[in-house]
């Protein structure tokens, strides 16, 4: 007797794996080929020599050999790299966290506010980039309004600085936004509290509102460093990695070697690919680490 | 007497208490000051844009710079009228993005439903996959995504006599734009999130009244969803609308251009007429805007409870 709603339950349980695999089946079609085989692919394409042309040659490890000893990549894309994160994603959430609680003062006008700045996040990369090449050139608004004689994006001591500061501008208003919301969550009831045990407004920001907001401070910098390991889009429209490869990028160099060069070297690109997946992936943990303290989860 | 008393009893404020009285007195002019600054940067360049769109091809580096003098609306005319790819990336565009919005809406939706609500073996392991997935950068596996959409992994492979197709051989076509695409991760853990907060009640009920799985996802669970699924739905379009990357490796012929590439791909070629490359980027940004400000509210939602956006 005790058999047959076991195996109801059995059968029931099966069909519901059933259902859910059906509900699941695009998303894991896309999963499986443009994710999981792709990162596999791209792992394997980093040991072959490979130009489209012929199929992949094994080639071991020369290609990481070259890639390591490469000028380019050593000397210019992951120094730039590391340097455009380690200043932009500081200056982005500062400024971002700095605005959102201007915007958390219930000042007049914040609806206003908010949508102008969120608008440059919402352009696309490209026409911001258009609009700043335009902008920055050496006979461009910016030198005209300031009255200046700066070759912005043609002089290797400016061109990359130029470049991080549009990436500022762009994604400061996400990044504000998604501050503001945080700084929302925090039930007023901690600040009363707060009062009542006699803080002042200095203790009761850094005892309630910084602590409160660890969470989303992670958050903004992940999002901001997995950003910066991958800014594409402006180089590319902007600079090329020019001049003289001043802002050549990791994200950039396996682009280049991958579709621009005239000898494509798909396998080295992949070596650079997989090189910028493990940064990300070390640094994203060491971070949580740090912001996080005792390592408690988000 | 007692006025010499007072003073003695209350102590004498602190230098900290000194120095927050002052700032209460001056914060919001501060804070005032932040935002107007930071609003004339955000709005600057927009401005400009639109000055420069207004003016003569041949004054597109030239003063006045707060005015469109000499007026025009050749560089619009330039746009729509004269260059026939523009309508042509624009329509390309909405194609792709259309599309790859209703789709991803609903497959994501699909998945997160049951991610929330279905037990099924290997979920665990599925959904912490997919949670990782969202830290891998796009140029990672762009150069697999770009041989699978295209050319294939082995070419002319034959088995049997008959050639097995190892790609999609979409290469310069819009359908390669948009099939790795179809659904993200980002999406899917969005939905998942929105579903494990419904309540349940009406689906028990649902189900107690004799309704499938698959009668309850599409009766019940996606009308009273509707809100968030035009969230989602908005900031896919405004992520698909303005990709740049997959786009740039994918197509190659003009008239197959998605708007972002058409832009960058005309600055290069015509340098000199910025004018109307700032006209065109114009037609880039009006349709978003437009989104924006009828549906403000949903794009600010989505952001801040979830902070998804393709930064």
């Amino acid at each position: 007797m005790a058999a047959i709603p076991g195996a109801r339950t059995k059968r029931r349980k099966r069909s519901e794996a059933l259902t859910a695999y059906a509900f699941l089946a695009p998303y894991l079609f896309i999963f499986t080929v443009f994710m999981l085989f792709s990162l596999i692919y791209t792992v394997y394409l980093s040991f072959t020599r490979y130009n489209l042309l012929r199929p992949p040659e094994f080639w071991g490890l020369e290609g990481w050999e070259r890639v390591l000893t490469d000028e380019l990549f050593m000397t210019k894309a992951l120094p730039n790299t590391f340097k455009y994160v380690l200043i932009v994603v500081p200056v982005q959430t500062v400024l971002s966290l700095v605005l959102a609680f201007a915007m958390d003062q219930k000042l007049r006008g914040r609806r206003l506010f908010r949508t102008i700045f969120y608008l440059p996040s919402i352009t696309s990369s490209v026409v911001i980039s258009l609009i700043f090449v335009w902008l920055f050139s050496p006979i461009g608004v910016i030198n005209q309004l300031f009255n200046l004689n700066v070759n912005w994006l043609g002089d290797q001591r400016t061109a990359f600085y130029t470049i991080m500061l549009v990436n500022i501008f762009t994604t400061s208003g996400t990044l504000m936004l998604i501050f503001l919301a945080g700084l929302q969550d925090i039930p007023v009831t901690l600040y009363e509290a707060a009062e009542i045990d006699g803080a002042n407004k200095l203790q009761s920001f850094l005892y309630v509102t910084i602590p409160l907001l660890r969470p989303v401070l992670f958050f903004v910098v992940t999002v901001g460093v997995i950003g910066g390991f991958q800014v594409f889009d402006q180089i590319f429209i902007m600079t090329e990695g020019g001049p003289v490869d001043s802002t050549t990028t990791i994200a950039y160099i396996i682009y280049k070697w991958a579709f621009r060069d005239t000898t494509i070297k798909m396998g080295q690109a992949a070596v650079a690919a997989v090189i910028l997946m493990v940064i990300i992936f070390v640094i994203t943990m060491l971070q949580r680490r740090v912001i996080e303290g005792s390592g408690t989860a988000v | 007497m007692s006025a010499a008393v007072t003073p003695s009893l209350a102590k004498p404020p602190s230098r900290t208490e000194r120095i927050l009285s002052v700032w209460e007195r001056i914060n919001r002019p501060i804070f005032y000051g932040i935002l107007i600054l930071w609003a004339l940067i955000a709005l600057a360049p927009f401005y400009f844009t639109l000055v420069f769109s207004l003016k003569p091809v041949a004054a597109s580096y030239e003063p006045p710079l707060f005015w469109p003098s000499p007026f025009t609306l050749d560089n619009f005319r330039t746009v729509i009228q004269s260059f026939e790819l523009f309508p042509r990336w624009l329509i390309n565009s909405t194609i792709v993005s259309v599309t790859v919005t209703v789709l991803r809406v609903l497959f994501a939706a699909m998945a997160g439903y049951a991610f929330a609500r279905i037990e099924f073996p290997a979920k665990n392991l599925l959904f912490s996959a997919m949670l990782i997935s969202m830290m891998i950068p796009a140029q990672v596996t762009l150069i697999p995504k770009y041989i699978i959409i295209g050319p294939g992994l082995v070419r002319d492979l034959e088995i049997a006599g008959i050639n097995i197709p190892t790609g999609f051989g979409l290469l310069n076509t819009l359908p390669g734009v948009m099939l790795h695409d179809l659904v993200t991760a980002f999406a899917v853990f969005m939905m998942t999130q929105f579903f494990k907060s419904l309540p349940r009640e009406l689906e028990e009920a649902a189900m107690i009244d004799g309704l499938g799985r698959f009668g309850i996802f599409f009766r019940i669970v996606l009308p009273i969803s509707q809100t968030h699924l035009l969230t989602l739905a908005l900031l896919t379009f405004q992520g698909v609308w303005n990709e740049f990357l997959m786009p740039l490796v994918i197509l190659r012929s003009p008239e197959n251009f998605t708007l972002p590439i058409g832009l960058q791909w005309f600055q290069g070629e015509y340098y000199t007429l910025y004018s109307i490359v700032l006209a065109g980027s114009l037609f880039n940004t009006i349709p978003i805007l437009i989104l924006f400000f009828l549906f403000q509210r949903y794009f600010v939602q989505g952001i801040a409870s979830t902070g998804l956006k393709d930064i």
